[in-house]
């Protein structure tokens, strides 16, 4: 009898270690609670469209939710690392846990693919950071786009108003920068919280300093709030939003007062309507009829399509990898990172991004498209 | 700043102050009855908001359900406590399941049919307001003799369970309900949005009911009486659980209310009730949590503080709407006597 449970479990022991190896464990940890849940939930969705099974290998994926909260994002990373024995790890959702699981995967040498948008998460990408990369774009391009666009509309000055938090700082920086090159001045800049019920002094601040255009930086259906105040105070001017607004609750919540305003995005929000030859669109339009087959038509936002892109990201380094080393070793998490480093031309919904030991984020100016409203719905413009 | 910039901003503190307003009479009168400070009010502000705004889109609110949930645990909660006396338990029936057996069926069969924002509001209010006395009898009846204290993180336990709830029903999207008014008139410099004369002669009729309520009817007066002296009250008859389930009510049927009228304001969220509660919070403190007066003014300051520092400085303005507390409670604590208070 002894003799049979010993052999039960040395079978099942060295089943496990085939397991083991045939499977390369992926490590998720997004915001599916908390102030992010908008951007976390469509990501979560997303790890359902992810591939099962790249170059032979089975793929697990182990998705744990950090509720937007920076500790218990490094904690996820800790278990995924420990207990799961991972061999990458993607998420989180927002900058501030990015910035602060850094250190750990840099101590534990496991590559980590950051759904996040600032750049100050992958530069320098020397030292804790060479492990790290990003699929989002970073906000620099996204601002390029939008003070080039307000010198082709001919703006000449405008106001900021926008988020009280690492999101408006962010873009207030980018776009100083950006402005500056432009010679567009910088009048007025106005913060207001996610959560907050009326904006009407900040909006009339901004009125009052009569500028030709404002730029509103919020993510989601909050960046609507300014946006209803604008017109109620009678504002008549352009107005322009960041690549944090694209989705269909901003279009709802802010419904006829959002029309006209133009915004950067990726062109995974316009796939449809994206030119013949545009590389990115058979990629961007496979991921949007998937995601809404499963979840609803009109259901997509573009955070979730970062999480995809993390996916073609694998897809394209992991067979490079798998020759080098045997997934749950060290030496494959290290042969992995040199993977991801030296991938180029890789075609995602966002983009195409050139990957190199210099940019860990690779995109160019292809992973950016200006949209506006019209009708309560995304239009691509020219 | 000129002063008609100045006129918008007070009237839209004085909006924003009415809300707050509400709030603090609620948070007041629920800490002196039962000495809990209720932190879940504000979740209740924005519960109450959502559902008007996913009925007045003609969707059925998953918050009913949340309603006949808290119903079913507060009606098993009342039996088993009353399982020595056994007398009680129609009245335990009726109190705790006839609000959802009502609004259940009824949203249920009127939601599809586009019910109207009269309709939705009211049973927006419905579905919100038992969900007080339920979570009275759940979660601080049992420790109505604990310490102010264990009151305290018990409703703080209480507002992380609803927000994780919030989440769960309403999900992460915030939504903008449709005014009960379009109209603006203009007076001089101002453009007054009919929806702000809506919330000012709501939470005018509101104030002089209460008023009415505490200063001319028996059940108001017990209210009172449990308020000043709990002891007494209960000596001379008025039962303290009755008298807490019956500020519980009241609350929630202001939370509810106070929702429904913010609603339009502004997009809520599941979670954007917390802000809003800490507003009346500090209202109700700066008021000494005892005078409802007191209370009212100081909310409609922490209003009028709130609009004019988002003109001046934006980015400060919750620090200084926060910060504004501290002269008060400085004055409060050098000049009042000693608090009376039991602890």
């Amino acid at each position: 009898m002894k003799f049979h449970i010993a052999l039960g479990a040395l079978i099942a022991l060295a089943a496990a270690t085939v397991a083991k190896a045939d499977t390369i464990k992926v490590g998720i940890t997004v915001s599916q609670t908390g102030p992010a849940a908008s951007l976390g939930i469509p990501q979560r969705n997303s790890v359902a469209l992810l591939p099962t099974e790249i170059a032979g290998q089975k793929i697990e994926y182990i998705v744990l939710d950090d509720a937007t909260d920076a500790t218990k994002a490094v904690a996820n990373t800790r278990k995924l690392i420990d207990e799961d024995n991972v061999d990458v790890i993607i998420g989180p959702s927002i900058t501030p846990a990015a910035l602060a699981m850094v250190d750990v995967v840099g101590e534990k040498k496991v590559p980590l693919i950051v759904l996040a948008a600032s750049a100050r998460i992958i530069e320098p990408p020397t030292g804790a950071k060479a492990w790290v990369f990003k699929t989002p774009q970073n906000d620099s391009l996204m601002a390029d786009a939008v003070a080039a666009r307000m010198a082709q509309d001919g703006v000449k000055s405008i106001a900021f108003i926008g988020f009280n938090d690492s999101y408006g700082d962010g873009w207030l920086t980018e776009i100083t920068r950006a402005l500056a090159a432009k010679n567009i001045a910088l009048l007025d800049t106005e913060r207001y919280a996610r959560t907050d019920t009326s904006v009407t002094g900040q909006v009339l601040k901004a009125i009052s300093a009569k500028p030709d255009a404002i730029l509103i930086a919020g993510a989601g259906s909050p960046a609507a709030l300014p946006a209803k105040a604008l017109v109620e105070r009678g504002y008549k001017g352009r107005v322009y939003q960041t690549h944090g607004v694209a989705n269909a609750d901003f279009l709802r919540v802010g419904g006829k007062d959002v029309e006209g305003e133009i915004l950067p995005a990726g062109p995974v929000l316009v796939a449809d309507q994206l030119p013949a030859n545009n590389e990115v669109k058979p990629v961007a339009q496979k991921y949007v009829s998937q995601y809404e087959a499963k979840y609803g038509a009109g259901s997509m936002a573009t955070f979730g399509a970062h999480l995809y892109d993390a996916g073609l990201l694998l897809t394209a380094a992991i067979p490079e990898a798998l020759k080098k080393a045997k997934p749950g070793t060290a030496e494959f998490r290290s042969a992995l990172r040199d993977a991801m480093e030296h991938q180029t031309g890789v075609v995602m919904t966002q983009g195409v991004a050139n990957l190199s030991p210099a940019d860990h984020n690779g995109f160019d100016a292809r992973a950016r498209v200006m949209v506006t409203v019209r009708d309560g719905k995304w239009l691509l413009l020219p | 700043m000129d002063a008609s910039i100045l006129l918008i901003l007070v009237q839209d503190g004085l909006v924003n102050g009415a809300i707050y307003a509400l709030l603090a009479l609620s948070l007041v009168l629920v800490f002196t009855v039962t000495r809990v400070l209720f932190i879940p009010q504000g979740e209740l502000v924005a519960f109450a908001a959502l559902t008007y705004s996913t009925l007045a889109e003609g969707h059925v609110p998953a918050s009913i359900f949340l309603l006949a949930g808290l119903g079913a645990t507060a009606c098993l909660r009342g039996l088993w406590d009353a399982r020595a006396t056994r007398n009680k338990y129609g009245k335990i029936l009726f109190g705790t399941l006839g609000p959802p057996a009502v609004v259940v069926p009824l949203t249920l069969w009127l939601a599809p049919r586009h019910p109207g924002l009269a309709v939705s509001a009211l049973l927006a209010v419905a579905t919100v307001a038992p969900m007080a006395p339920a979570l009275y009898r759940i979660a601080f009846a049992p420790l109505a003799s604990a310490s102010i204290l264990t009151l305290l993180i018990a409703a703080v336990s209480v507002r992380f369970a609803m927000v994780g709830i919030g989440l769960v029903i309403f999900g992460p999207e915030g939504t903008r309900g449709i005014g009960f008014s379009d109209a603006f008139f203009t007076v001089g410099p101002l453009t007054i949005p009919g929806q702000a004369i809506w919330i000012w002669i709501v939470t005018f009729a509101l104030m002089l009911a209460l008023a009415i309520f505490f200063g001319r009817t028996l059940i108001g007066r017990a209210l009172r009486a449990t308020a000043i002296n709990r002891l007494g009250a209960q000596l001379v008859g008025i039962p303290a659980e009755g008298a807490g389930r019956l500020a519980f009510t009241l609350a929630g049927a202001i939370g509810a209310i106070s929702g429904v009228l913010v609603a339009p304001l502004t997009t809520i969220y599941y979670d954007t009730g917390f802000l809003i509660g800490l507003k009346g919070f500090v209202a109700a403190i700066a008021g000494g949590l005892v005078g409802y007066p007191a209370a009212v003014i100081a909310a409609l300051a922490v209003g009028i503080v709130e609009s004019v520092s988002s003109f001046w400085a934006s980015a400060y303005k919750e620090v200084i709407v926060f910060t504004a507390v501290l002269p008060v409670l400085l004055v409060r604590s050098l000049l009042g006597p000693p608090s009376e208070h039991d602890e």
